[in-house]
């Protein structure tokens, strides 16, 4: 199961549309961080809206996916997260701890765009 | 009472049981937020099986009475079993490389968690009940 990664100018895109597999969602790890650098991205969007579990296993994984892009030096933003898997995901005691995320995919094009403008040295 | 069982041995079915858990769910009428909270423990049970001991068996029960709407989730496997019950519910304790977020985040989703575990056999049973309004 391939997740497409699509660029948008500086920035990579993209949306997991279907229930991965832990295979599938280490795959999906390694395919972005190797776009992010064959892009020179300065940064990702993961869009997570189409996600209705995201248990113990994902949500590692992309919190790793993008502490790895942030050590890559590109930028990473989570959007989209539905309600329900927010409210499991905190009552189980996991949480995205230390990823940058945003309620859909608009806001988080401008806290994507934000950080970039941030680390470049801007306001 | 309707039961599903599903046989597990890869990620795929990890998938295949927490999508049939769900259903159930929806169909009995238990909220969104059950329905993610069913599948999601469903996976982290279903995952150990993979991780731990290769093949099990998930088995999703409708146990629902005139009172209340309930399920009752049997995951079993035949391999080493955990050998300390209490340790393996600390979060963030890991025999097997993972977070250890698997078994007590399963167990704070759900109004019912127990565990028999010997070598050989372990079975892990979670219910999921609601009043019925």
């Amino acid at each position: 199961m391939k997740i497409p990664v699509l660029r948008l100018k500086n920035i990579l895109l993209t949306s997991i549309q279907v229930d991965l597999t832990d295979e599938d969602a280490l795959n999906f790890q390694e395919d972005l961080l190797k776009a992010v650098q064959i892009n020179d991205a300065d940064g990702v969007i993961i869009d997570i809206t189409a996600l209705d579990v995201v248990d113990s296993f994902l949500a590692r994984v992309l919190n790793e996916t993008a502490v790895m892009a942030k050590i890559l030096g590109a930028e990473a933003v989570i959007s989209g997260m539905q309600p329900d898997v927010a409210l499991t995901l905190v009552e189980m005691g996991r949480e995205l701890i230390g990823v940058s995320t945003a309620i859909n995919l608009d806001h988080g094009m401008e806290k994507l765009q934000a950080l970039i403008s941030k680390r470049a040295g801007g306001v | 009472m309707e039961a599903k069982k599903i046989e597990i041995k890869n990620s795929r079915d990890v998938v295949t049981a927490r999508k049939m858990g769900r259903k159930m769910a929806l169909e009995l009428g238990f909220g969104s937020a059950d329905q993610t909270r069913l599948a999601t423990a469903i996976s982290e049970l279903t995952r150990n099986v993979v991780q731990y001991a290769g093949t099990g068996l998930c088995t999703i029960t409708d146990q629902s009475n005139k009172n209340e709407i309930k399920i009752v989730t049997a995951v079993e496997d035949a391999g080493p079993g955990i050998s300390d019950i209490d340790k393996a519910l600390e979060q963030g304790y890991s025999s097997g490389g993972g977070m250890g977020a698997g078994l007590p985040g399963a167990k704070r989703l759900v109004q019912e968690f127990g565990i028999d575990s010997v070598p050989g056999n372990t079975v892990v049973t979670i219910t999921l009940r609601r009043k019925k309004i």
